[in-house]
């Protein structure tokens, strides 16, 4: 079961050296756990191009589709047997990066074909 | 003869959480476990009268409702995943003895109380597949449209099985922060049956502090070792033993220092003091529940509120306050410190919750009920008006208004 784990941020400063010392230790645990699929981080809200293609020509458009206070500055996706051991996962995340995180199930997708991922069940 | 019918309610009240949660085990879906285990009720409505009760009601009907619920999956499932139906198929074995199907309760329980899921949401999923009401009953007793409700509860039972919300009792370290969630929901579901909210209710909903009970029970039963469990159980009771005398004949909240103590239920609160005594003896450090369940017992053991032990009361209400030091608590024990040293003392320390508790109707009635033992009656008038104003109980309303029209 993949879960997605995102990094929901309200400032527009990147990650501190220390919290990305942390970030690494963390990752390094879901790599040895056996639950590391893939993560990152985004740049800022501003880097964000829209694409629209839904009526015949593409239409890009500067900066992200909605302007919020919160948004998403990285992600883990996450494999984990069930909620109760992503949660845990999702919380020492949040504590690593030192940020909010979201958790949310993937919508029975197989990932097996994603990088460095083994199989589901 | 055997009265079908009340078999019929008996297996529903006995059995429904049982078959459901065996059902949850096999199939592991809460959908394909509800719809079953409704489905095996109405047969039980149809063919109990002409077959008679079975021997086994429990058995009876987890078997009819697995059975009801390999069709549904083969009438569902009819381009899906063949191996897994040929499974499910094959295991149409005699039902579990229902000592083992105990622990299968448990984990209902903890499924439908997952933190993952919000407090309003988890109350709803319990009722519904530990308790059997029906989604109307549910809708009605949290006062919302009936769609409201079906839609929360289908949210829930999505995010459960999306999520892979685990069908388990949690482990050891885990265990006494998910047993206090599931703790607070059943407190949650009491509270609102005996001071029932809004307009167009009765003030006490005994079928929801009655359910309450019934689960909490059924907790007990299951964690015979946990204090709380066994705390929140007495607190219910001795609390549930006043239920007839806390409304007069014209609808109005009568205080716990004006009730007929004659019509105190007698039984329960014999129940609860044993578990108080029993907790008293285990020599552990209670909880809240522990001691707000002592606090009952005090409460109860006078014969006359003269008799009352107060010391005992603000002693436990001083424990209670290191556990849990909200304004509410500090608003309790400042109502009991009243009667040890007086109201003027007890509304100097009302007085400093004002700003958290402003807009709680019972902050205003007790410092109401303070400044009118003080003479201090226009104070009071104001303070009566306020409550009445926040106040969400017809009961408690209409002896408000009393006490303030009282007033010289």
């Amino acid at each position: 079961m993949h879960y997605l784990v995102s990094v929901v941020d309200d400032t527009a400063g990147l990650a501190t050296d220390e919290e990305m010392a942390a970030i690494d230790v963390f990752n390094d645990r879901l790599k040895t756990e056996g639950h590391w699929v893939f993560a990152g981080g985004l740049a800022a809200p501003s880097t964000a191009t829209v694409i629209d293609n839904r009526g015949g020509q593409a239409i890009f458009t500067d900066g992200p589709y909605v302007e919020t206070k919160e948004y998403l500055a990285g992600f883990w996706v996450i494999e984990a047997e069930d909620l109760d051991v992503a949660l845990k996962l999702a919380a020492d995340g949040s504590k690593h990066c030192n940020r909010k995180v979201e958790l949310r199930p993937f919508l029975g997708v197989d990932l097996e074909s994603l990088p460095g991922q083994g199989s589901d069940q | 003869m055997v009265d079908v019918r009340a078999a019929i309610t008996q297996a529903h009240r006995a059995q429904w959480a049982r078959v459901v949660a065996a059902l949850t085990r096999r199939f592991g879906d809460l959908d394909v476990a509800e719809e079953a285990a409704a489905e095996a009720f109405a047969t039980a409505v149809e063919r109990w009268p002409v077959d008679g009760v079975p021997p086994n009601p429990g058995g009876w009907l987890t078997t009819t409702a697995q059975r009801k619920a390999i069709d549904r999956i083969r009438r569902e499932n009819k381009r899906d995943d063949k191996h897994k139906e040929a499974q499910m198929v094959l295991d149409d074995g005699p039902p579990e003895p229902l000592g083992a199907i105990e622990d299968d309760r448990l984990r209902l329980i903890f499924t439908c109380c997952h933190p993952a899921l919000a407090m309003e949401t988890r109350v709803a999923l319990t009722l519904r597949m530990l308790g059997g009401l029906t989604v109307s009953e549910i809708a009605r007793a949290f006062l919302v449209r009936e769609s409201a409700m079906e839609q929360r509860i289908t949210r829930a039972k999505a995010k459960i099985k999306a999520a892979r919300v685990p069908y388990r009792v949690p482990a050891a370290e885990d265990l006494p922060a998910r047993v206090s969630g599931v703790l607070s929901v059943l407190f949650l579901v009491f509270n609102e049956g005996y001071l029932a909210t809004g307009p167009d209710t009765d003030p006490v909903r005994h079928d929801l502090t009655a359910e309450a009970i019934r689960l909490t029970r059924l907790i007990r039963e299951l964690l015979p070792a946990d204090g709380e469990v066994a705390g929140l159980l007495a607190l219910m009771l001795l609390t549930e033993a006043r239920r007839a005398a806390r409304i007069s004949a014209s609808g109005e909240l009568v205080s716990l220092g004006e009730q007929d103590r004659g019509a105190w239920d007698v039984a329960l609160i014999a129940e609860g003091h044993r578990l108080v005594r029993e907790r008293l003896a285990a020599r552990v450090a209670p909880g809240r529940y522990q001691i707000l369940a002592a606090i009952g017992a005090v409460h109860t053991s006078a014969h006359d509120v003269r008799d009352t032990d107060w010391s005992q009361i603000v002693a436990l209400y001083d424990q209670l306050v290191r556990l849990d030091a909200s304004p509410i608590v500090a608003l309790n024990r400042a109502v009991a410190v009243a009667e040890l040293d007086g109201p003027e003392v007890a509304l100097a320390a009302v007085d400093r919750l004002g700003d958290p508790l402003g807009g709680y109707h019972a902050y205003h009635a007790a410092r109401a009920d303070l400044l009118r033992r003080l003479g201090r009656s226009r104070e009071s008038r104001a303070a009566y008006d306020q409550a009445i104003e926040l106040a969400g109980n017809t009961a408690e309303i209409a002896y408000l208004t009393r006490r303030r029209d009282q007033l010289g």
